[in-house]
């Protein structure tokens, strides 16, 4: 298939994807519109995260930490705090919060990035996770700041969108589930859209080859210190929104909001949903948030016999499940999602080429 | 002389590429057979069909009992494949080294194999605590040699031995070589680039060609002829 | 009062050292596993609480007395770590790190679950086999436990270095991490030999576990916190270093203890049982930045 064709494939895709986004929530329960709200959250850090792990090949165990810091960012935006009151914050509203909560954390992954860049491999991996782990301790720890254990509840507050007053778009009243749904998915189909753009051009391009090899990279001018802090500052900076659009869904931020688990469960998300490519990384969005659910069994509790059902009820047993699952994907779908596409779209042009005689 | 290895139009791929497309060749038991071409020709490719390191089909067999599964069987079988590059453990001292080379041996006798293989190495014995990887490249050619010795094979595989090394270096290896060959029997298959080091030692010699055999003849006929030697030994 | 300062002191160093044991133990395992299959197995906690789960339950329901039932524990971890390897991670072992990553985060999940399935989430009670006495030695007041826990782990270390150094197997595994290409030629069964290295991780992760449930009290929780100390000695010392690992975890344990006690006094108050953890990492991180490939790591020498 020439380079043109499968552009256009793409977006065509692509339209017909934010088609079908839009109108979903009119074909699915409220409830489930908030669910998908959340999906759309992990989206936004998953796409983020695979810029940093997926194209210039850091692993980061600690993204859970950047989404805390956006989170964190957005509730004292909209909500302040005592001590702080007028000076700090309080009284933004809560969209308008969202870039800022991407600034900060964006900021700070730029912060991390630069004594990151003498680190590699593994021992990145264990900075970024401790990061991740002193987080929540921090945050108890200097509670004047940041309302330590008991957090910063949002629920309520006339800067929380649809919180007092119903919400109105274009003359039709959405429920607030809803709204949140269209929040979240407007912001995700546009960082979408973002990371498409910064990895099609000369950053990609830079980030893929940072990945593949750095010594080729720097020796053909690629500078290894930008393009590595420029990538976890964007990654960040995604993390950062998530996080800020995470604190208003929840209407409530606390340290275990954003536990170790979280960061975790990012990378499990960008490799289920395969590195690299941004379409596998919806379903990545989509493994994070629900197999917890079906891994109880709620949702499928039609298709599996009661007893099965029953055993895995019990504490510990969705943790089986899950856990099995996902080393099962691993061993049939290496690449993940996106890579299991991309091997069906190989497998169907090659087809179409095998007319062609191939050199021996 | 009885045959010990027989090759019998084999192939050998990597991957989707093939790089042996019919290979067929013969050493006897006590020879020292050479195998020679330019780069790319497949004379790695050949030895690593033979110790099972890449996959290949058609007929190989050493003394009548066809060779399959992986290197761990050839190994078991009697081979000792030096590769290219001479794989020596860099992180093991020369004597552990030396101890892997005797891997697959059961019986006893390996602690008199190490003064026997000293005999032939004699500054082996005085660094058997360094560390393999500070040996200088001819000394680690003599090492792994030395590891080969250690299990007592019928069939030693040598790849490349020259590579890397100073002609002075190269010429007292195959000295060495020679000497085992004369003096224990020891059956041998030298792939080289250097062919006119080879051809010294070898008594006869295969020359492949894009993965094919395309000339042999005993040593001393390709020596002689000339033409032979300018347009496929390059000297 | 310096005498009595200072046998406080000491007293901290000998829980510190103990504690510091525990992590040596587990992080010697992550460095055999990283050095053999190239990965951080971040199931070792996990396993180890399996094991140590095994134990308890042939001691409570199988009437096994304690050293009896410390030995099966070793033979069934052992197997289970060979078992572990050839079902779980040789299917991918080919594949890229994340990839493997993920599948031990599974297993970790799958383990955890697996115990609190199981056996419950109370806290079950392993007594230490050392007893309870104190011994005082010069005034300084030490807990059985603690030696008997640094004399284990210490014996178990030890025998460990004699397999490599002195049995072929031993070799053989070996030789398998660093050159497993090389290694085939010699004959050795390089694929077993990575599974034999992942029955000896998971030995010793036994050993941990059981040496740090007496103190701790036994619940599915209870290794996540020495994992994380673990890794951070492992990398500490050097991820490939069997060496570093050890005194990583030993350097940790002392750290942990030594910040726990200055939190006693005023200059440190501000310090809270909370930040502990952070501050090690912090200090680990610090370490790397001056040597990024750990005490006794050597530098990766990229091939181009």
């Amino acid at each position: 298939m020439t380079p043109r064709a499968t552009r256009l494939i793409g977006f065509v895709a692509f339209a017909g994807f934010v088609a079908f986004i839009a109108v979903l929530p009119s074909f699915v329960s409220d409830f489930k519109a908030q669910q998908y709200a959340y999906v759309g959250i992990y989206l936004i850090a998953l796409l983020g995260l695979n810029i940093l792990t997926g194209y210039t090949g850091q692993i980061s165990l600690g993204h859970g930490a950047f989404m805390a810091i956006g989170g964190y960012t957005s509730a004292l935006l909209i909500a302040g705090n005592e001590d702080f009151g007028g000076s700090i914050g309080g009284g933004m509203k809560d969209i308008w919060t969202i870039p800022l909560a991407g600034l900060v954390a964006g900021l700070a992954g730029v912060a991390f990035g630069i004594p990151a860049l003498r680190l590699s491999g593994l021992y990145l991996a264990l900075a970024t996770f401790a990061v991740a782990v002193a987080l929540p301790s921090t945050v108890r720890r200097f509670e004047e700041f940041t309302g330590g254990g008991s957090g910063i509840n949002l629920f309520g507050l006339p800067e929380i969108t649809g919180g007092t007053t119903p919400v109105e778009i274009l003359g039709r009243e959405l429920t607030y589930n809803d709204w949140l749904y269209y929040l979240c998915w407007t912001i995700a189909l546009l960082a979408f859209a973002g990371a498409w753009l910064i990895l099609r051009g000369r950053t990609g391009r830079a980030f893929r080859a940072v990945r593949d090899s750095e010594t080729a990279a720097v020796s053909s001018g690629v500078s290894l210190a930008r393009y590595k802090t420029l990538a976890f500052g964007i990654s960040a900076a995604y993390a950062g929104v998530a996080g800020g659009l995470f604190a208003i869904a929840n209407t409530f931020v606390n340290p275990d909001a954003f536990p170790v688990a979280l960061s975790i469960f990012l990378l499990i998300g960008i490799v289920v949903g395969g590195l690299g490519g941004l379409s596998g990384l919806v379903f990545g969005a989509i493994f994070v948030y629900f197999i917890p659910f079906w891994a109880q069994g709620a949702d499928l509790g039609s298709l599996l016999p009661d007893r099965v059902i029953e055993e895995t009820q019990k504490p510990g047993g969705p943790a089986i499940v899950y856990g099995v699952v996902l080393i099962l994907l691993m061993f049939v779908i290496p690449n993940g999602v996106g890579g299991l596409f991309r091997r069906v779209g190989q497998l169907l042009g090659r087809r179409r080429r095998s007319k062609v005689q191939e050199p021996l | 002389m009885r045959t010990l290895l027989e090759l019998d139009a084999v192939q050998a791929r990597y991957g989707p590429v093939q790089a042996l497309h019919d290979v067929s060749l013969t050493v006897g038991e006590g020879e020292v057979v050479a195998v020679l071409g330019a780069n790319g020709a497949g004379k790695t490719t050949t030895l690593r069909a033979i110790s099972g390191t890449v996959s290949r089909s058609g007929g190989i067999e050493l003394d009548g009992k066809a060779l399959k599964g992986g290197p761990e069987a050839a190994a078991r079988a009697g081979i000792a494949h030096v590769p290219e590059g001479r794989g020596t453990f860099v992180e093991l001292t020369v004597n552990e080294n030396l101890r892997l080379g005797a891997y697959t041996r059961r019986d006893r006798a390996v602690k008199q194999d190490v003064e026997r293989v000293s005999g032939y190495f004699p500054w082996i014995a005085e660094r058997g605590g360094q560390r393999a990887g500070t040996l200088s490249g001819g000394e680690q050619q003599m090492l792994a040699l030395a590891r080969a010795l250690m299990s007592r094979p019928r069939l030693l595989l040598l790849d490349e031995p020259s590579l890397g090394l100073a002609p002075m270096v190269v010429r007292e290896f195959f000295r060495t070589v020679r000497d085992l060959n004369e003096r224990e029997g020891l059956t041998v298959l030298v792939v080289e680039q250097d062919a006119r080091v080879a051809l010294s030692v070898s008594s006869r010699a295969y020359v492949l060609e894009v993965g094919r055999v395309a000339l042999t003849g005993t040593s001393a006929e390709l020596q002689d002829d000339e033409a032979v030697r300018r347009s496929y030994l390059g000297y | 009062m310096v005498v009595a300062a200072f046998a406080d002191f000491m007293q901290q160093v000998v829980s510190g050292l103990a504690a510091g044991a525990v992590y040596a133990l587990l992080a010697l395992a992550l460095v055999i596993i990283h050095r053999s299959t190239g990965v951080i197995n971040f199931a070792q906690g996990e396993m180890a609480l399996l094991s140590t789960y095994i134990a308890w339950a042939l001691i409570t329901h199988h009437d096994f007395a304690y050293w009896p039932a410390f030995v099966a524990t070793l033979a069934i971890s052992f197997a289970g770590g060979v078992a572990t390897h050839r079902i779980v991670i040789r299917p991918v072992e080919g594949g890229s790190v994340l990839r493997i990553v993920i599948v031990t985060i599974g297993l970790l999940i799958a383990i955890n679950g697996f115990v609190l399935w199981q056996w419950g989430g109370e806290p079950r009670a392993l007594e230490s086999p050392f007893g309870i006495d104190t011994y005082d030695i010069g005034g300084v007041v030490v807990t059985a436990n603690d030696v008997g826990t640094i004399a284990v782990a210490f014996g178990i270390v030890l025998l460990l270095w004699a397999l490599f150094q002195f049995t072929k197997i031993g070799l053989a595994i070996r030789a398998a991490a660093v050159n497993p290409h090389e290694a085939r030629l010699v004959g050795v069964r390089v694929t077993w030999m990575l599974a034999l290295g992942w029955g000896l991780a998971a030995t010793l992760g036994a050993v941990a576990g059981m040496l740090t449930a007496p103190t701790v009290g036994l619940d599915p929780n209870m290794m996540q916190a020495v994992l994380i100390y673990a890794f951070a000695a492992a990398v500490l010392g050097g991820i490939d270093s069997p060496v570093g690992a050890v005194i990583g975890g030993l350097l940790l344990g002392l750290l942990l203890n030594m910040l726990s006690y200055l939190a006693q006094y005023e200059a440190f108050d501000w310090f809270s049982e909370e930040l502990r953890l952070p501050m090690a990492l912090l200090l680990i991180l610090l370490v790397l930045l001056v040597k990024p490939s750990g005490l006794f790591g050597r530098p990766e020498v990229k091939r181009v």
